[in-house]
């Protein structure tokens, strides 16, 4: 990888164990990586793979259970509330649902301005309101719209207001939670194009996370593939669809149906489902479905380790040459 | 003559009435599909595509929603002139529907294998315990041990919770099967084992699918013939390997172009710019005009008539008439 000063982010070793009646459930269970500046990592996997508890559990929205998180050098988990709240300024996120995710009895200008407010940004109404046109501006807004409540909007709109709510205070780091999982296509392309451009422009650094893989190569620089609150796998997006080496990436991938008619394509279509998180068994969370699996592969939890340049799998086979 | 084809829709017109007005939820829709096939039914929200599958039904809530003209031969009888008790014992028997959602579509409250029995005993003169066999091979066959024909639903997965709406769908064996949006509350892996397995029921039970899907990747895999449908209607129609490999309708192209690919460049995205019309409010002309990036003068002034650009292959574009192709 490359020098560590170009790295915005650095995780080490996150664990997030959340306590429920039926027992210990590991969300995640030991992620490490990092994130250079102005690049973007892709974060993919099925529902309940520790995704979305990663993306809150890096901006603090969720306390990790152990584990280290430096921002631009500065130790996040250590930080004190009132630092952390400065901190936040330069991290935000925009969620899934554009439904749920905004308050109903709050207009465009309301939402929009309410981070401003909440940091004391702006000195006056008018210069608020100027900043609040310029975001629905760069976001895509329509200035007309100003005054609308959410439940005049449609998806897409709604999620530009995520999307300038997240800029308002003029961040570095944005986490993505599945920003175009709940909109048509049509609308998913604007606003992924939206994203693109905000990048080019500004330089954002983005955690993108998405279980869809066509979406998330398009966005990414890295893809972090997770399984069962883990990493299993990571790359660029290029090595990651040329040469998936995990067996659960290449199910994965083998998965997507592509819009081509009578594409031939070797369909590895796995055996039953995600098995719980809550007090796994020992060894390799994949086990159960991996259509290669050893003995060994019951036995250790496999590391997330250098297969080539650039490329890490955590897969006892990797070493070996892979797998299928 | 021969066997007319198993389903036949004929300018099916469908309207939702409201306080304010009429909301035109399907125009003039003409479709067939015929014995075996399978043809998917494409667009984006609010296209019309769910209220199309609950018109064939005859599911609409009534009211608001009115079937206004048209007419859907099957096995080429007209439903819409079926009573209430003939379309009941169709609906489920010959022609069956899975929808979206598996976890509310199911019965709470009843063991899956009851939802199964019943779903036999109503549509067939099997005793009950003929039934509740059938039953339990039915899980069998869609993949659930039938040992748990005693769970209730919310002791299933989702992908379970699906391969259980699919058993109840094709218990009956019935002729034509009705699957909207049947993957997409679901994982991909999970998505992919649900596609296979009813890939493999379509085929022994020699079942003619509608699929309505929003996802193109499904539709090219999965359906002989693809419709694409925009705000209430069918834009372009063709066989799947016609439409895929040339799309001639702007709105078709742009869906395309909406799609990331898994292979190619990642530069923008050729999307379709602004939204999907207003069904109570449609623009004058080709709906589809003031987002359209060929429209010339004639598109806001007249409505354009289905035309058959190739053989097979219709569209719905006053531009694309198939001798001035851009």
């Amino acid at each position: 990888m490359t020098k560590n000063d170009n790295m915005l982010l650095n995780a080490r070793d996150i664990k997030k164990i959340f306590s429920t009646k039926q027992g210990l459930l590991h969300a995640i269970d030991g992620v490490s990586f990092s994130i250079a500046r102005g690049t973007t990592l892709g974060l993919v996997g099925e529902s309940g793979c520790g995704k979305s508890t990663l993306g809150r559990v890096l901006i603090r929205l969720i306390e990790a259970t152990s584990g280290s998180v430096s921002f631009d050098g500065v130790d996040l988990f250590n930080l004190p509330g009132h630092r952390m709240k400065e901190m936040r300024r330069r991290m935000q996120i925009v969620f899934q649902d554009p439904f749920s995710s905004l308050n109903p009895r709050l207009n465009v200008t309301d939402l929009i301005s309410e981070p401003l407010v909440v940091n004391g940004v702006c000195n006056s109404r008018a210069e608020r309101m100027q900043r609040v046109y310029k975001l629905m501006d760069t976001v895509g807004l329509a200035r007309r719209l100003h005054g609308a409540f959410p439940h005049e909007l449609d998806g897409g709109r709604r999620q530009r207001i995520g999307i300038a709510r997240a800029l308002a205070l003029e961040p570095e780091f944005i986490v993505l939670d599945e920003p175009v999982s709940a909109l048509d296509v049509c609308i998913q392309a604007q606003i992924l194009n939206l994203l693109g451009a905000l990048k080019r422009d500004s330089n954002y650094t983005y955690l993108f996370i998405s279980h869809n893989m066509s979406v998330v190569r398009h966005v990414s620089d890295i893809i972090a593939v997770m399984y069962m609150g883990r990493i299993v796998e990571m790359a660029d997006y290029d090595s990651i669809f040329a040469e998936p080496v995990h067996p659960y990436t290449k199910a994965l991938l083998s998965a997507i149906p592509i819009p081509v008619p009578g594409a031939v394509r070797e369909r590895i279509l796995l055996e039953g489902e995600v098995p719980s998180p809550i007090d796994p068994p020992a060894g390799c969370g994949f086990y159960s479905r991996c259509f290669c699996r050893e003995d060994i592969c019951g036995q250790t939890t496999p590391e997330l380790a250098e297969f080539k340049l650039n490329h890490s799998v955590a897969c006892h086979l990797a070493k070996k040459g892979g797998c299928g | 003559m021969s066997d007319p084809p198993l389903l036949d829709i004929q300018d099916l017109v469908i309207r939702y009435e409201k306080r304010k007005g009429a909301v035109c939820a399907v125009e003039g829709l003409n479709l067939r599909l015929e014995r075996g096939k399978t043809l998917g039914f494409v667009g984006e929200t609010g296209a019309g595509k769910t209220t199309a599958a609950l018109g064939i039904m005859r599911l609409l809530p009534e009211p608001p929603g009115k079937i206004v003209s048209g007419r859907i031969l099957f096995n080429g009888e007209n439903l819409l002139d079926k009573s209430e008790d003939e379309m009941r014992s169709i609906r489920g028997g010959k022609i069956a529907m899975i929808f979206q959602d598996p976890m509310t579509s199911l019965n709470p409250v009843a063991t899956i294998g009851d939802q199964i029995t019943e779903m036999i005993s109503l549509h067939s003169d099997l005793s009950r315990r003929d039934s509740i066999r059938k039953a339990s091979d039915m899980l069998d066959l869609v993949g659930i041990r039938r040992e748990r024909a005693g769970d209730y639903p919310h002791q299933l997965s989702g992908g379970m919770k699906q391969r259980v709406v699919i058993a109840i769908a094709l218990a009956c064996s019935p002729e034509l099967l009705i699957a909207d949006e049947p993957t997409t509350a679901l994982d991909v892996t999970i998505q992919a084992q649900v596609l296979d397995l009813m890939k493999g029921l379509k085929e022994a039970f020699s079942t003619s699918l509608l699929m309505i899907s929003h996802d193109l990747g499904i539709v090219a895999e999965f359906c002989d013939d693809t419709a694409i449908m925009y705000a209430g209607r069918v834009v372009e129609y063709a066989s799947t390997a016609e439409l895929f490999g040339n799309p001639i309708h702007p709105y078709t192209r742009g869906l395309f172009g909406s799609i990331p690919s898994i292979t190619g460049g990642k530069g923008d995205l050729r999307t379709i710019p602004g939204l999907t019309p207003d069904a109570s409010n449609l623009p004058p002309g080709c709906p589809f005009q003031p987002r359209c990036d060929i429209a010339g003068p004639e598109c806001s002034k007249e409505a354009p008539r289905p035309t058959e650009v190739k053989f097979g292959h219709y569209c719905l574009c006053h531009l694309n008439r198939g001798e001035n192709q851009p």
